[in-house]
């Protein structure tokens, strides 16, 4: 099951560039929630701080403070423990080339240290069919590499292999932006299928896609969190005049 | 999720992290630091060894102490002078081929896989083939052709520049942005007037270094040498007779059993290692400082 | 242009016919047995390998040298190799990553005829006074490291000085190929959350994998016909020992001291047939590592070798 994710003064540079200017924001577990606004107003950096990946590139610092959980992930903690708490799903599909379907998906158990055959075969079953790609690939699950896949399907196994390791928290980076109208729907259902299980964070600078999958809204510009309430408020009434011109398509 | 078993294993994962780090640390170490020693050490003794007489003299008799490679650097000269008129127009020429004329085609393919395998043929068999060719033909096809000569061993050398010089000069021409191309096309110029005038010239400083980088190489080269343009102790400046060469005289000197001779084969190391620092530090100036992108 | 591409071709067709040309009166009187077999003196019973002099022409103790120093060579370089590739492209701070790529490029073309001088004035008596006599008294007794050459020279000196030459070669490819590699996959294995070396592991050599064996298999290459180093230290015997330690030859260092002193016309013709073999050897080896190299790094910016 998923923990509320609680954000406190959070600030995050790229070399001088200030990307992230004190955010503070709670995302509640078990429920979807969508960041949006224009390019470079970093939304992308937002979600890239919340396990630490951010800071995988030398040039890039952060201060503040982020709870998942009981856990402060920028107090004591090391990000390759969180990284174990947080599954991510990154903008273009990034399955292992050289690795078989059946392999890509169980990556992350192996690196745990899972060796028993039977566990992980009901695992990797077992996140196929959360990811909903169990049917398309079931005959060849050891004979396919995961290049071999189309576009969305390439997604839905990296989705498939973020849950193999049971994450408490999925970070989406702009999962769809990357696919064609038909798989974008595919991983908006299963968005809307996996919410009440994991608490997900998804970057999209799609209104309506945020609008369908997601129970709260945070939107950002020019580093700042201009607003976050419930999806709804924000596509309806929403109290910051930026808000509004964003999603009524005045700029962006 | 996190049992005993499990901390455990994070505590072999973190140490097999450590560990290849320490391990790859090591390694650059251990390449770099006796790397570093060679190139000290030749410092060290090719300037203790160096001077005046050394670019002024011709070699004396073995065991009397003394003189130069007066010769052999300009048995060098000659030799590299004619290798860069056989191997820049062919290398150039081919580079501009491949970036330029048939970019894509499978016969620039066919073109690039063979300057790469006629950049690994090692030199002693270049060295070999200009014998069969040069030195001793079966048909007598040009007058200088017959013996050792200084002409054979250029014509070695001048080969063994053409893939490096071809390889350069196409990457060259491929950094210059296609918008340089297409502004000159823009003006109605045709296609092969706005590659001489424009994208060449462009890109000239790259290919004029990757020239350079090619002579440097050559001029330590001394297995094409061997039985091509021989070596000789005296001055020569006739093309049609054998001529002394820098790594050749090392060569000889080194495997030497007079002290006298090290001392000279060390100032003749200092001054191809030179040449050859000066050739890598100017490819990396021009490849690195956006000299080609034209905001140098 | 056009004529310039073409001539490229012409060479090498015309290096290969110049070789079988010349080669061909040592194939008419040994054929294939040139590189498998030696006579055997009928009173001592010991192969007779190459006495230019009386007429013994078999190229096998030259093979053996060669195949003996470059795949010790390369024993010695790829592990070194990778190892630096990996804290070139993933652990090394940029500053100091600049420097080292400068340096590994210079050292790529120092000359071959220095090394040779280097080994020669430093290696060899190191090798002598301290390396050989541990390697003898630790390890002697596997028989690949017998106490009967005192002069430093030998297999292992000369495999070491070829180590050091195709090092900056293998470990600037292994770093370009690695470099290849999309960001991508380092970070969907960090997400995993991956420790960096498992990072390396999963997400870096296993993709950069095939180019990676081509950096080691064009190092191969370059050690093949690696002359003038090896000429001076290998000690020019042409025999064939177990020891390491031992003098030895190799093909292209028996081309650089006898060529042009040939004896005869059939000396001459054996030594060009020993280059027409190491000339075919490199060229399938240099295509299929560039093959390989390819495979890996096409669709990324070429980049200066």
């Amino acid at each position: 099951m998923g923990v509320g994710i609680e954000v406190t003064n959070l600030n995050a540079w790229y070399g001088t560039n200030h990307t992230l200017q004190e955010i503070n924001l709670n995302i509640p577990a078990n429920h979807a929630t969508a960041l949006i606004g224009p390019s470079g107003c970093g939304k992308s950096t937002f979600v890239r701080c919340l396990n630490r990946m951010h800071e995988t590139n030398p040039i890039a610092r952060v201060t503040g403070s982020v709870k998942m959980g009981e856990m402060d992930i920028y107090a004591g903690a090391k990000p390759v423990q969180i990284r174990r708490r947080v599954g991510m799903v990154f903008q273009r599909p990034n399955p292992f080339p050289t690795m078989s379907i059946y392999d890509n998906v169980a990556s992350g158990l192996k690196l745990n240290g899972y060796t028993n055959r039977r566990v992980l075969d009901e695992t990797v079953e077992r996140s196929l069919k959360k990811a909903a790609l169990w049917d398309e690939v079931k005959n060849d699950l050891k004979k396919k590499s995961g290049a071999s896949l189309s576009g969305g399907q390439q997604q839905r196994l990296c989705i498939a292999r973020a849950l193999a390791v049971d994450p408490e928290v999925l970070l989406m980076d702009e999962p769809a932006s990357a696919l064609d109208p038909v798989s974008t729907s595919k991983i908006e259902d299963l968005i809307f299928e996996l919410k009440s299980q994991y608490t997900i964070v998804i970057v999209t600078h799609n209104m309506q896609q945020a609008a369908r999958v997601a129970e709260k809204t945070g939107f950002f510009l020019n580093g700042r969190l201009v607003e976050f309430d419930s999806t709804h408020k924000i596509f309806t009434n929403p109290s910051d005049k930026r808000t509004e011109d964003y999603i009524t398509g005045r700029f962006g | 999720m996190n049992t005993g078993a499990q901390t455990i294993r994070t505590g072999v994962r973190d140490w097999a992290d450590r560990t290849v780090t320490f391990l790859a640390i090591a390694a650059t170490v251990i390449v770099i630091a006796p790397l570093l020693a060679i190139f000290a050490y030749l410092l060290f003794k090719g300037a203790a060894s160096l001077n005046l007489d050394f670019f002024t003299k011709i070699p004396l008799p073995p065991g009397e102490s003394g003189g130069g490679m007066a010769n052999a650097i300009l048995g060098s000269g000659i030799l590299l002078g004619i290798a860069s008129v056989i191997g820049v127009p062919i290398g150039i020429g081919s580079g501009i081929f491949l970036a330029e004329f048939g970019r894509g085609t499978r016969l620039a393919n066919a073109v690039r896989f063979t300057a790469d395998v006629l950049n690994g043929v090692p030199s002693i068999v270049m060295g070999v083939a200009t014998y069969a060719l040069v030195v001793s033909p079966h048909i007598k096809w040009l007058p200088f052709v017959g013996h050792f000569s200084a002409m054979a061993g250029g014509i070695a050398l001048g080969i063994m520049m053409i893939p490096t010089i071809t390889r350069t000069t196409e990457e060259m021409l491929l950094m210059v942005p296609n918008a340089v191309r297409e502004a000159a096309l823009g003006l109605g110029v045709p296609n092969w007037r706005s590659v001489l005038s424009i994208t060449v010239r462009t890109a000239s400083p790259g290919i004029i270094t990757g020239c350079m980088l090619a002579f440097a190489r050559v001029a330590g080269e001394t297995a094409p040498l061997i039985f091509t343009a021989f070596g000789n102790n005296f001055w020569s400046t006739n093309l049609n007779e054998p001529i002394e060469a820098l790594p050749l005289q090392i060569w000889v000197y080194a495997t030497g059993p007079y002290e006298e001779w090290h001392r000279l084969a060390w100032a003749g190391s200092l001054v191809l290692i030179v040449l050859i620092v000066f050739a890598v530090s100017l490819v990396r100036f021009v490849t690195s400082r956006g000299v080609l992108k034209g905001n140098s | 242009m056009l004529l310039c591409a073409l001539s490229i071709f012409g060479i090498v067709v015309l290096i290969a016919s110049e070789l079988v040309l010349r080669s061909d009166l040592a194939w008419k009187a040994f054929g294939i047995h040139f590189f498998f077999n030696a006579e055997t003196d009928s009173y001592t019973h010991l192969p007779l390998y190459w006495d230019p002099v009386n007429g013994h022409f078999s190229a096998l103790p030259f093979v053996y040298g060669t195949l003996v120093s470059s795949f010790l060579a390369l024993l010695l370089a790829v592990p070194l190799a990778v190892g630096v590739a990996i804290f070139l492209t993933e652990m090394c701070p940029r500053a100091l990553r600049g420097i080292l790529a400068f340096l590994t490029e210079l050292l790529a073309a120092i000359p071959s005829i220095i090394y040779g001088f280097w080994a020669l004035a430093v290696l060899t008596p190191l090798m002598r006074e301290y390396v050989n006599p541990l390697l003898v008294k630790y390890l002697g007794w596997s028989g690949f490291f017998a106490d009967d050459n005192p002069t430093g020279l030998g297999f292992t000196s000369a495999a070491i000085i070829l180590a050091i030459m195709i090092l900056p070669i293998i470990s600037s490819l292994t770093r370009e190929v690695m470099v290849a590699v999309p960001h991508s996959q380092r970070e969907a294995v960090l997400a995993l959350g991956a420790t960096r070396w498992e990072m390396i592991r999963m997400g870096v050599l296993r993709n950069a994998r095939i180019g990676i064996v081509g950096a080691i298999i064009l190092g191969l290459g370059r050690a093949l016909g690696e002359t003038m180093a090896v000429e001076m230290v290998i000690g020019n015997t042409p025999e064939i020992h177990r020891s390491l330690l031992a003098n030895g030859t190799s093909m292209a260092a028996v081309i650089a001291s006898e060529y042009a002193e040939a004896v005869s016309d059939l000396h001459r013709s054996a030594l060009t047939e020993i280059g027409l073999a190491l000339f075919v050897v490199t060229i399938i080896v240099n295509a299929l590592a560039r093959v390989l190299v390819w495979a890996v790094t096409r669709g990324t910016p070429a980049r200066l070798a």
